[in-house]
């Protein structure tokens, strides 16, 4: 990249960053604490009824929960602006939640009720609402989500795309054709790429050949490397870079190092609990922001959450099953 | 009068023209070269902007047009050969013929993807192939194809124009020079339209003075043409005459406007080019079969050989239906009454 300098900040962020781009020198999270601990929570809370609901048979099929990764979609969607476009995958609940979508109808959702955000068609994976969509398949948003952001582009709204994909998805080949054609045709898109260091049960040293950054920068397209389970760090890069993507209506890649704490879907965690006890005592995105805010208020926070979410779901439960058509 | 490559440019043309949320995607489609098959040719000069000639990556335009298009554009897509739309299976299957239902309606994504398919020239195993039917019968996918008895440029101008959903729209290559039915100069054929969409008609051809005819013949693409053409030698040479029905749409299928042709007939063979094991024929029989309690009805398939399609000739030309083929399965059927 001949247009690209490489710098390393405090340990944590690597970035490589065009230098006729004038980044600015400061950016502040874009909500006080208390908000970005209670979208934490909010999140943390949503994955655990669910986990803990799922042997009760309250819910069909499978699900693949965000515990640990919360940091990543409060960080990054806590920036976005109406218009813009978030495509996720089939680890989605974190970033639907913290688009701002109901919990009540993600819960509904994942039930297979009629009052789900999908009507129950979708499921866990399958989510669409305003400007939200996901799907079950690794890599093939990736293009689609290219394809909105170019959209937009051509459309003059000045809306951006944000895709989620994880390291597992490095795999597919069909996110290269997109990169390719992101950085060709300049799509206003910012990859954020979650690598949870594991892939289903597949640690990902047995899966990726090379490094992740050189994936971006051979189709140039610039990217921040973040290291950190902390939203306050997270925050203001991914603001950073959004706006980059929306001043220069072209792509950039935030990769955000993050740990996932629970299993791939359910029950089925081949790590060793040491490992586990290890990862959560030390990266935990709660308890590094929580740690911010004085005792009493976050039991309030957290209070008030375990409400919603209580209410959230005996309101799903009690919704009724979509009707079925007689013939 | 226009061939069906002609007609096939106007409409592209038109629909830019018209719409101006339209664009054309896909590899090799700039001027001056104009696509390989030349469909596209003279639209970038015309539309610079929205005429995008793309890497060769099927599977990323494709997405990237149903990104577009559910975004409130309204793409089209060149797939060079249909040979390569496994490559775009995924996206197909998985992307973006669910979205509408699986986001319970709340999204459209009108996209056609536009290929040339079929053999006959010699192109080998991986150029010559009618694959249309991995893709009938996937819940959210319409599959067009067009022939020279209705009007492509029209069929292709509605789907561009009219359509909320996907399309995928199959164009023979053999097709491409022939001229378009004509019924100010036609001296063979008897024309009617079927009762269904206008947007995607179903034609029946009948001989013009002949009597009611023995047999009904079920082709699309250039299958009807080849059936059109063994219509003709079998009622000069020996006699036997046979009805057309052309569909274009592919699937989802509807059969019933057909069925009342079929019970008088009682004799029906399916021509496809595409290979005879779980094919489209395969299905519009068990369609009429079940909605028929008539054992007298005789039924058969004309459709490839079951192994790839050799560039030799004469090997194709044995892997592929022929008239011959046509003609002895005729007398065969007949025969057997």
């Amino acid at each position: 990249m001949s247009k690209t300098q490489k710098a390393i900040f405090a340990g944590t962020v690597l970035l490589i960053y065009p230098t006729d781009y004038n980044f600015p020198n400061e950016i502040q999270a874009s909500m006080d604490n208390q908000t970005l601990y209670h979208k934490l929570f909010l999140i943390r809370c949503f994955e655990e009824t669910v986990l803990d609901n799922f042997p009760k048979g309250v819910f069909p099929g499978t699900t693949h929960t965000y515990i640990g990764q919360e940091a990543n979609a409060v960080g990054v969607l806590s920036h976005i602006s109406p218009d813009d476009i978030v495509f996720s995958n089939h680890r989605g609940h974190g970033h639907f939640l913290a688009y701002g979508g109901d919990p009540h109808l993600l819960f509904a959702e994942l039930m297979g009720k009629a009052s789900g955000v999908c009507g129950g068609r979708g499921g866990s994976q399958h989510l669409h609402w305003k400007n939200f969509y996901s799907n079950g398949i690794q890599g093939g948003i990736v293009p689609i989500a290219t394809g909105m952001a170019l959209a937009e582009k051509r459309k003059g709204s000045g809306a951006i795309g944000i895709a989620f994909l994880g390291d597992g998805t490095l795999g597919e080949g069909v996110i290269y054709e997109a990169f390719n054609l992101a950085s060709k045709w300049k799509a206003p898109i910012l990859y954020v790429l979650e690598n949870n260091r594991i892939a289903q049960t597949t640690p990902i040293d047995m899966s990726l050949a090379g490094s992740i950054t050189a994936r971006f920068s051979a189709f140039e397209i610039p990217y921040c490397e973040l290291d950190t389970s902390d939203v306050l760090v997270i925050s203001p890069t991914a603001k950073k870079w959004m706006d980059y993507v929306r001043d220069t209506e072209s792509p950039a890649a935030l990769i955000l190092h993050t740990y996932r704490f629970a299993p791939h879907s359910k029950g089925d965690d081949t790590r060793p609990a040491d490992y586990l006890a290890q990862i959560r005592a030390q990266f935990d995105p709660i308890q590094i922001h929580g740690a911010r805010l004085n005792p009493d208020e976050r039991m309030t926070i957290e209070n008030m959450v375990r409400d919603q979410i209580q209410n959230a779901f005996m309101d799903a439960l009690n919704d009724p099953l979509p009707k079925v058509a007689t013939t | 009068m226009i061939t069906v490559l002609e007609s096939l440019n106007r409409a592209l043309k038109q629909a830019l023209f018209d719409d101006p949320q339209a664009l054309l995607i896909g590899e090799d489609i700039l001027d001056p070269y104009g696509g390989a098959f030349k469909v596209t040719q003279g639209i970038s000069t015309l539309f610079p902007d929205r005429v995008l000639t793309s890497p060769i990556s099927e599977a990323g335009i494709v997405g990237i047009a149903s990104g577009m298009a559910m975004r409130g554009l309204h793409p089209i897509v060149e797939i060079m050969f249909g040979d390569f739309i496994p490559l775009i299976a995924d996206q197909l299957i998985n992307h973006l013929a669910k979205f509408r239902w699986m986001y319970n309606d709340q999204v459209r994504v009108p996209l056609v993807i536009r290929t040339p398919m079929g053999g006959y020239r010699g192109y080998g195993p991986t150029h010559s192939q009618t694959l249309e039917k991995i893709f009938l019968g996937i819940p959210g996918i319409k599959v067009v194809a067009v022939n020279s008895f209705s009007d492509p440029g029209k069929l292709l101008y509605d789907a561009i124009l009219s359509e909320e959903d996907p399309i995928l729209f199959i164009e023979h290559k053999l097709l491409y020079p022939l001229s378009l039915f004509d019924e100010s100069v036609n001296r063979d054929f008897d024309r009617t339209l079927l009762p269904g969409n206008p947007s995607y008609p179903t034609y029946r051809l009948t001989l013009l003075g002949a009597p009611d005819p023995q047999l009904t013949f079920i082709a699309y693409g250039y299958m009807a043409e080849l059936a059109s053409q063994t219509m003709l030698k079998l009622a000069y040479e020996e006699e036997i005459f046979c009805e057309l029905i052309v569909p274009t749409q592919l699937a989802p299928f509807e059969i019933t406007p057909l069925m009342d042709f079929i019970r008088q007939t009682k004799h029906l063979m399916t021509i496809e080019e595409g290979t005879r094991t779980m094919g489209w024929g395969a299905e519009i029989l068990s369609q009429i079969m079940e909605r028929t309690n008539n054992s007298a009805i005789r039924a058969t398939r004309i459709a490839a050989k079951d192994h790839p399609i050799p560039a030799s000739p004469a090997l194709e030309n044995d892997t592929l239906p022929g008239l011959r083929d046509i003609i002895t399965a005729v007398h065969a059927i007949l025969n057997h009454s």
